[in-house]
């Protein structure tokens, strides 16, 4: 049984030590937000934080993070309220939205280590992640809107 | 807390006649799970009655899209399949405009598969070429007209005043002082015959199509609680993964599964169709258990097929008559008097690569097979599944999903009945889901194609002739054989046929030749072959000549004038005549989807280093629904296309497909795009569609820079191959 910290609460996983991180929130927990593109930390779309670095959950043996905090984009807000989530509504970010949850992971990451990320900034943080739609424009867009916002609150 | 699931959500209930009186009761779980059930009159006893009339609302059909309820709650049923391309959005926009209510007051489920969802562009219920909003324009709103005249009939009536002086204000009908909502009038209102020759709003009226309306999935795709097919969850479910031979057509001789069956969670291994499957408790377990598994296979007949192999073959066809797709004038012998100039292009195999890998989760039930799916085709996907469980199609139930990323992939069905015989070997609900390296290895690919292009200018030195041989496989030939038997498959000519210049003498014929293995519909069809084949050709010509790119081509287009139209546009915008010192540019153009556009690329070349610095693109793409997913289609089908034209290539050695995974199958990331620019033309012409026809412009308009750059003709894609790096 191996015990983990998830969107702050306390959880239980009953799983082999080797199982990837991202089959534990998905098929184990439930949480099916975090998406499987391709198995091999080459697209971004688990992308989850292990106390607040942002993490390839695909490549993460679930063992190593037990007893780590880890926040998914269940757990990034309750109400969308992250200005990253806000910015990514407010620009209409997503198409078929599936790897939108790793981008947003990614970029709230960014924002929480670069509160003023500039654009060669931003590339270095997204380019493990991939759209197939092509959104980048807008993430790229709605980065900086965010950091805006969170500018604004502060 | 995204843990939604599809548990209390009923079959979807029958659709009779439009407006038929069927009354359904929505119970207290509709709020979050949508039960609906048939609404029983007899046996209910007063206080049931007067609970009733204090509870739940009545849901009234008005017709095949939409719902009323006693509430007034409206629901739209999306006969479309949203995968990134804005269905879910625009097409309850149209029935809301006509209802004068906001699309963000509306609730919007997918519809099931049946005939009245056919998209009569396409002869069958497809989300697909780029079709979803022509086909919609009338058919929706005259849907949401129909259900207007009657609502306010049925106030009207009641008030006894001219229907014409009501109207409709945030889910009411009005009349001077008086107001009745929906839900109070659409009982009445359903009671009331189908009103003939409904009026549609005039453009001038518009209060949401045109306008930059936001988005309707977006707040669910922000936090996690979209579900797409791979996020279903059902009660006792468990998964599946399906070993598939590596060589494309090999069959299942002998497998061992001792070693599977003792790794942990596995239920069941079996051999279906298409290759053995591993069902387990979880999808990591059965993952691992496939892998396990030893399978012999026998080689079938692809198994020396490989690349170099193909286009020898469509080399072959160089000579053959194809059929013919268009003829005017005496080409050949204008090919003879005049100067000729020829050239010849390739196109590789593509990968669809929708993010979302292939998945269906199946559950047999007392009522028959659920199948809850991210597909573009419910009919097609029930016919599948109904031959896979052994029933009629009418005990298979259809439950579409969101998509994650279509691109013609899920035209498809390959992926479904492996699901449907794991459900019904393990009695329980099944989901099955293939990996990446499954995904890429197994998908129909984009035919490639090898096309020759000839021309010839006159003594005049005026363009005299243009020939044009396209030599391919045919997609259709699979679908709809008959169609292909009967004329020249319609979607291997697109953007040929209707060749724009004007040439006094032409002659386009398409040969198709197969190559041993199945090809999908990708993402702009055979735009984005023949695009490129047209617009670098134009190019070769132009320089030829001796004249820009621009004016030459623009000089060709005097008769065509929304041709002409996006042409000037984007030369206007990028100030065509006064580049950017080191930068180089090329101009490409296209009509498809009722759609025109033209795109500006502008590349430097340093050595072999190719930068794309901007892709511009204007587009009159007619009448929109919304601007601004307008705009984002186009954004998304620049990087879509330049991906494509950068590094897009499927490699067949064996049988076998090489690539595996996006290590190897590369697609463009955020620090490799150019600035992109759109620039929408407002037309009052027809829509046109706009999922996909910006894809098949930037190969040409890239590969035209890199000439202007580096006097090189890129003639065979991808770019990466043709000794640039990126």
């Amino acid at each position: 049984m191996i015990k983990l910290t998830v969107n702050g609460q306390a959880r239980e996983a009953d799983v082999a030590d080797d199982t990837p991180l991202l089959w534990v929130l998905r098929d184990t927990l439930g949480l099916t937000g975090t998406k499987y593109g391709c198995g091999k930390a080459l697209c971004g779309a688990c992308t989850v934080h292990v106390d607040g670095t942002p993490t390839r959950s695909c490549q993460t043996a679930v063992s190593t993070v037990a007893g780590k905090s880890i926040t998914t984009i269940e757990g990034l807000s309750a109400d969308r309220s992250h200005p990253i989530q806000r910015a990514w509504i407010e620009l209409d970010v997503p198409q078929c939205g599936y790897c939108q949850s790793g981008q947003i992971m990614s970029a709230a990451a960014l924002l929480a280590s670069n509160p003023a990320p500039k654009d060669g900034d931003i590339d270095t943080a997204m380019a493990g992640n991939i759209c197939r739609c092509g959104t980048y424009p807008r993430i790229r867009k709605a980065i900086q809107r965010a950091a805006q916002l969170a500018r604004k609150e502060s | 807390m995204s843990d939604r699931n599809f548990i209390g959500e009923s079959d979807q209930p029958k659709v009779d006649s439009p407006w038929s009186r069927r009354d359904f009761l929505r119970s207290t779980a509709a709020a979050s799970g949508g039960l609906m059930i048939a609404f029983a009159l007899p046996g209910c006893s007063k206080t049931e009655e007067a609970a009733k009339s204090a509870g739940p609302p009545k849901i009234v059909e008005a017709n095949a899209w939409l719902r009323i309820g006693t509430d007034g709650a409206i629901t739209v049923l999306c006969d479309r399949s949203e995968m990134g391309q804005g269905v879910y959005t625009a097409l309850p926009t149209l029935i809301a405009e006509e209802l004068n209510v906001s699309p963000e007051s509306i609730r919007i489920e997918f519809a099931p598969p049946g005939n009245q969802y056919v998209n009569s562009l396409l002869g069958a219920q497809v989300t697909g070429g780029s079709t979803s909003v022509r086909d919609g324009w009338e058919k929706l709103r005259t849907a949401g007209a129909e259900a207007r005249t009657r609502l306010v009939t049925a106030a009207a009536n009641q008030w006894r005043v001219p229907a014409t002086s009501c109207k409709l204000v945030d889910g009411y009908v009005v009349f001077s002082t008086r107001r009745a909502s929906f839900g109070e009038l659409v009982e009445a209102a359903a009671a009331l015959p189908k009103p003939e020759n409904v009026q549609l709003k005039p453009a001038s009226d518009f209060q949401y199509i045109g306008k930059p309306q936001k988005r309707l999935d977006t707040a669910s795709k922000v936090d996690g609680s979209a579900q797409f097919g791979i996020d279903v969850r059902l009660p006792g479910m468990l998964y599946a993964a399906l070993a598939q031979p590596a060589e494309l057509g090999a069959s299942v001789k002998s497998f061992k599964d001792e070693r599977a069956k003792a790794m942990p969670g596995v239920r069941h291994v079996l051999q279906t169709a298409s290759g053995v499957a591993v069902v387990a408790d979880t999808w990591w377990q059965a993952k691992q258990a496939r892998d396990a598994l030893q399978i012999d296979w026998s080689p079938g007949p692809n198994a020396k097929l490989n690349n170099p192999g193909i286009f020898a073959g469509l080399r072959g066809g160089a000579g053959t008559q194809g059929k013919e797709v268009r003829k005017e004038g005496d080409t050949d012998a204008a090919l003879r008097a005049g100067r000729r100039i020829e050239a010849t292009y390739e196109l590789p195999m593509l990968a669809h690569a929708t993010l979302e890998p292939q998945n269906c989760t199946v559950e047999f039930k007392d009522d028959g097979c659920h199948l809850y799916v991210p597909t573009q085709v419910q009919q097609l996907a029930q016919g599948a599944a109904a031959q896979a469980a052994g029933l009629p199609p009418e005990k298979v139930f259809v439950h579409t999903t969101f998509l994650g990323g279509g691109f013609g992939r899920r035209l498809d069905i390959d992926f479904i009945p492996a699901a449907v015989e794991c459900a019904k070997a393990a009695g329980k609900p099944v989901k099955m889901l293939w990996t990446r390296e499954d995904d890429t290895t197994h998908d129909k690919y984009r035919p490639p194609a090898r096309n020759t292009a000839t021309a010839a200018f006159g003594a005049d030195g005026k363009l005299s002739a243009f020939k044009l041989h396209l030599v391919a496989p045919s997609v259709t030939a699979r679908w709809a054989p008959a169609v292909v038997q009967s004329q020249v498959d319609p979607f291997a000519i697109e953007a040929a046929h209707n060749y724009p210049y004007d040439v006094p003498n032409i002659y386009i014929d398409y040969l198709q030749h197969e190559i041993g293995i199945d090809v999908g519909y990708w993402r702009s069809v055979s735009h984005a072959l023949n695009c490129f084949t047209v617009e670098s050709f134009m190019d070769e010509v132009a320089a030829e000549a001796k004249m820009d790119p621009y004016q030459f081509r623009r000089g060709l287009l005097e008769k065509q004038p929304r041709w002409q139209a996006v042409l000037d546009a984007v030369a206007r915008k990028v100030r065509w005549e006064l580049p950017a010192e080191g930068v180089h540019r090329g101009i490409a153009l296209m009509s498809g989807y009722d759609t025109y556009l033209a795109q500006v690329a502008e590349v430097s070349v340093q050595g072999n280093k190719l930068k794309i610095h901007r892709i511009a693109c204007a587009i009159d793409c007619g009448q929109m629904v919304n601007p601004d997913i307008v705009r984002a289609q186009a954004e998304g089908s620049i990087v879509f296309g330049l991906t494509a034209a950068l590094f897009g290539e499927i490699n067949i050695a064996a049988g076998r497909v090489q690539e595996q995974n996006f290590d190897t199958y590369r697609l463009l990331r955020m620090n490799e795009i150019p600035t992109i620019e759109i620039y929408l033309l407002e037309t009052n012409e027809k829509p046109g569609g706009m999922g996909e026809p910006a894809v098949a412009v930037v190969a040409p308009a890239l590969c035209n820079a890199i000439y202007a750059a580096t006097k090189k003709r890129v003639r065979s894609l991808p770019i990466a191959k043709q000794g640039f790096t990126i």
